[in-house]
């Protein structure tokens, strides 16, 4: 029963294009697809090593910038007179450096501030993405700074020869969104339910022990840092070829905090809580935004997430299963029954 | 040289400001083990107390500035009874958690009644600078540096004077032994909290009227305040007062000489130095990471 | 199961002046000993002497002020916890000894890290060999438990066991580590009498693998019946060292030690 739910679930998301056609509510499945992605990706670093990172937001908007530099190309001059000019490139690398270029800063940023835990390491974080927007608002010349860069081009995948696909319709961009979505499912479910996975738990639970039977900390949680930071950049990449224009808002501190209000609603360390807590707080200005206005419905965040860790700590995800006794544990990649071969 | 003795003369003014925000959240830090995420908030909060009292009800302005520091106070002891005292026993991150939820109700409330734009203050003090030979600095300056230099003082001796100080000082030691010897913890939490919130309510109530009263001016101060902390490691009262002058003195270098857009990336990567250099802070004795 | 000296005895962890200093405090002064191959060596001492200190040394988690430690001839004080342990050297702690909030199985899951083979992208593209090892390290797992006497329990939160057969898990969790020696720091307090008997059954058949032992210990009794040797520490030094008859009919032991041991025997 369990192991078949991801792929209903699955082929219910693969359905929605072709009965709903709301340019709208499309409109809004995309976006939280997205942010979807970047709770995913920070659930792996939150939920499963335990480290809360508060500045998951840099990794989106270098992917976002990244991505749209490379397929709008730019002429820059660095210090000492040296310039730089990259002429525009076809958008799908745009994706793929988006990524890589995210995940080497989740490299260096997860090198340097693992080095401190606790509260130290979440302000590391934090000050990391504000200096990310800093640089983002006022290197103008690279970035048009609060200007925006604009007329960023739709995603288009394709080899020179072969032919080209835009996914400039709504409906093609729900399935390019929806196929990263499972792209980075599968990554982290099998990193989860592999022996890296049992490294990161082991290090959340404790590092005294996990160090004593050789397990090396670092290492794992640069590696976390390395594929989340990855990941957060693909969907920041997206994001920017969807809305065509990216300003150094995306850096801003709310986003963080949307993808950690979604994570620890659906619940932390667990594979579905991040789709869970994404779709609820995708869709919450959806609907409040007909009776609400924007700071009333982050008041309504706010608020919901302080009773969210008052009331369902553990969120939403490990509720449920609860309710469903210890029957179907196997959601859990610390339980026994885990296996990776159900991996889809 | 005279450019120089000029930043200097700004940063000693925005330093004791930047002193009094990072004494509270160190308190609090220190002795609560709580990150206080809404202590910019609170920071705002102080301001915009000003701005109604003194603007919008047309009351005396240092009156307003009294108010600020009262209303900050009774602000934090409630949210210390609301939001953390059921969390006590949680782990940091968790309070963490609970405090940016304080902080995003906080903000996004203060945006709802005011509105986004920013409010000036008027102020009894003359326009006209004081010129004393090449330097100038204008009156209104002159005051909040010696409001904060004298509520500093106060704070200090609150802390260092005081049967409640001494309480404090004895908790942040030890809280279990304290409470063995009789401290009433939950009391000296509520005060420590209400104390933090008030100093920054204060450093709001007097930097609010030198720039203009928004509600973002909260989120820049919290990661300022963290800043001042870290520099003088988290929960030393000395190191917050130091590192408050420090950070003041490397925003206006780095505004003067560098670049304005940079002023506050400034505190960003005095944190990051900081932390990868001597994670402890430079004037923290040795202080466990927590 | 007395004092048999190992017929060549060849040094497998070296202690060579090791001093630590706290502050002021000399907690460890010019330590000194050697533990051979497939001996069983206790430490013992009165509270505060300095034997969990000495074990935070030699496996990596505390630096010493001056001194080296060696394990089969490789110097162990520049390096970190988790390459200790690849050395062979694995340790169990005195409290927090297991992971609580896992199953049992997961938890010996964990401590065979090591033993994985399986690289980063045998697990992303879910290759063969990842299966392979997944599967070998199940096996393997199922053993350790059989091993330890608690394969029982295996699906059971590690949090939820009795105080006796956590410090058991804590025991299979560091064998998961395939350790040439170990590190046992107080591992029977807190257990009852068969307990007590059942684990010295157990080290009995882990120093038949040929697995050297140190150990940290106040239960007298089983110090005597399964040590070849025994190190007395007491302030920080090294008091005494030799088998347990030895070590009994010492008079500086027993002023240091066992008068105390016995008075608070007498006292219970």
């Amino acid at each position: 029963m369990t192991r078949l739910f991801p792929w209903v679930a699955l082929a219910v998301f693969a359905s929605i294009p072709l009965w709903l056609h709301d340019p709208y509510l499309l409109n809004a499945f995309i976006t939280t697809g997205i942010f979807i992605i970047a709770a995913m990706s920070l659930n792996l670093l939150l939920g499963y090593t335990g480290q809360l990172s508060l500045g998951h937001v840099a990794f989106f908007g270098i992917g976002a910038y990244t991505s749209a530099l490379t397929s709008l190309g730019f002429d820059v001059e660095l210090i000492g007179g040296l310039r730089v000019v990259h002429e525009p490139w076809p958008v799908w690398t745009g994706l793929v450096l988006g990524t890589l270029v995210a995940g080497l800063c989740g490299y260096i940023v997860g090198k340097l501030s693992f080095r401190v835990r606790g509260a130290y390491f979440v302000i590391v974080t934090i000050s990391f993405a504000e200096v990310v927007r800093l640089v983002a608002l006022n290197w103008v010349e690279l970035t048009q700074g609060p200007l925006a860069l604009t007329s960023i081009p739709p995603m288009t995948l394709g080899l020179p020869g072969l032919g080209y696909f835009d996914f400039y319709s709504k409906q093609s961009y729900f399935y390019l969104v929806l196929a990263i979505v499972v792209i980075s499912y599968v990554i982290i479910r099998r990193l989860v339910y592999s022996r890296v996975g049992r490294a990161m738990v082991a290090l959340k639970e404790n590092e005294s022990l996990a160090v004593s039977v050789g397990i090396d900390v670092t290492r794992y949680l640069v590696l976390a840092a390395v594929v989340s930071a990855g990941i957060a950049g693909a969907a920041g990449s997206l994001y920017a070829h969807y809305l065509k224009i990216i300003d150094p808002d995306v850096f801003l501190f709310l986003y963080t905090i949307t993808m950690v209000i979604m994570v620890i609603t659906g619940g932390k360390g667990t594979l579905a809580g991040p789709i869970v807590g994404g779709l609820i707080f995708g869709f919450i200005p959806v609907v409040a935004r007909s009776f609400a206005a924007p700071e009333v419905q982050w008041i309504l965040y706010g608020l919901f997430m302080i009773l969210i860790v008052f009331v369902l700590p553990q969120g939403i995800v490990p509720a449920v299963e609860n309710l469903f006794t210890a029957r179907s544990k196997a959601e859990f990649p610390a339980s026994p029954k885990a296996k990776i071969q159900d991996a889809p | 040289m005279i450019e120089f003795l000029q930043h200097v003369i700004n940063a000693l003014i925005l330093g004791s400001t930047y002193a009094l925000l990072g004494i509270g959240l160190t308190l609090i830090f220190g002795i609560m083990r709580v990150v206080n995420f809404a202590h910019g908030e609170l920071y705002a909060f102080g301001a915009y107390c000003v701005y109604l009292v003194s603007v919008l009800m047309g009351l005396n302005f240092f009156f307003s500035i009294l108010v600020a520091i009262l209303a900050g106070c009774l602000l934090g002891a409630l949210i210390e009874v609301i939001l953390l005292r059921p969390m006590r026993n949680a782990d940091i991150d968790t309070t963490m958690l609970v405090m940016i939820g304080a902080m995003i109700v906080m903000q996004n409330g203060e945006q709802y009644i005011w509105g986004g734009v920013a409010k000036s203050v008027n102020t009894p003090f003359p326009e006209a600078p004081f010129v004393i030979g090449p330097f100038s600095v204008s009156s209104l300056s002159l005051f909040v540096f010696f409001a904060a230099l004298l509520l500093i003082g106060v704070a200090y001796f609150l802390i260092n004077r005081t049967k409640l100080g001494k309480a404090m000082r004895a908790t942040f030691q030890d809280r279990d032994t304290a409470s063995l010897m009789g401290i009433n913890i939950q009391r000296i939490y509520m005060a420590t909290f209400a104390i933090g919130s008030s100093l920054a309510a204060a450093a709001g109530a007097l930097l609010g009227p030198v720039y203009v009263v928004s509600p973002l001016m909260g989120n820049i101060a919290s990661l300022k305040a963290f800043a001042i902390v870290i520099l003088g490691g988290l929960g030393s009262i000395g190191g917050a007062t130091i590192g408050g002058f420090m950070l003041a003195f490397a925003e206006e270098i780095g505004a003067g000489y560098i670049s304005s857009g940079y002023r506050d990336a400034m505190g960003f990567l005095i944190i990051i130095a900081v932390l990868l250099v001597k994670p402890t802070g430079l004037f923290a004795r040795s202080e466990r990471i927590g | 199961m007395n004092a048999a000296q190992p017929i060549a005895a060849r040094p497998a962890l070296s202690i060579e002046h090791i001093a630590v200093h706290f502050g002021g405090l000399v907690a460890i002064a010019d330590m000194n000993f050697v533990v051979n191959e497939g001996e069983v060596v206790s430490l013992i001492g009165p509270n505060g002497a300095g034997k969990t200190t000495a074990f935070n040394i030699i496996t990596g988690f505390l630096r010493p002020s001056q001194g080296e430690v060696r394990y089969r001839g490789t110097p162990l004080t520049h390096l970190k916890p988790h390459q200790v342990a690849e050395l062979g050297l694995v340790r169990t702690f005195q409290r927090t000894s297991v992971f609580q909030s896992v199953s049992v199985f997961e938890n010996v899951m964990i401590g065979l890290h090591r033993r994985g083979r399986s690289r980063l992208w045998d697990t992303l593209l879910a290759l063969p060999r990842e299966r392979e090892s997944e599967n070998d390290l199940r096996a393997k797992a199922h053993e350790i438990l059989e091993f330890v006497g608690i394969e029982r329990r295996a699906n059971e939160l590690a949090g939820s066991l009795a105080y006796g057969e956590q410090r058991l898990l804590g025991v299979a969790l560091a064998l998961a580590a395939e350790p040439s020696m170990l590190l046992l720091d107080e591992p029977v307090s807190g257990m009852n009498a068969t307990e007590t008997a059942r684990f010295m059954q157990l080290l009995g058949r882990l120093r038949k693998l040929g697995v050297t032992i140190l150990l940290v210990e106040h239960d007298m009794p089983m110090v005597m019946g399964v040590s070849d040797r025994i190190v007395v520490l007491n302030y920080g030094r090294i008091i005494a060292e030799g088998p347990p008859a030895a070590i009994q009919g010492n008079p500086e032991v027993i002023r240091a030690y066992l008068g105390q041991g016995a008075r608070k025997r007498a006292g219970d």
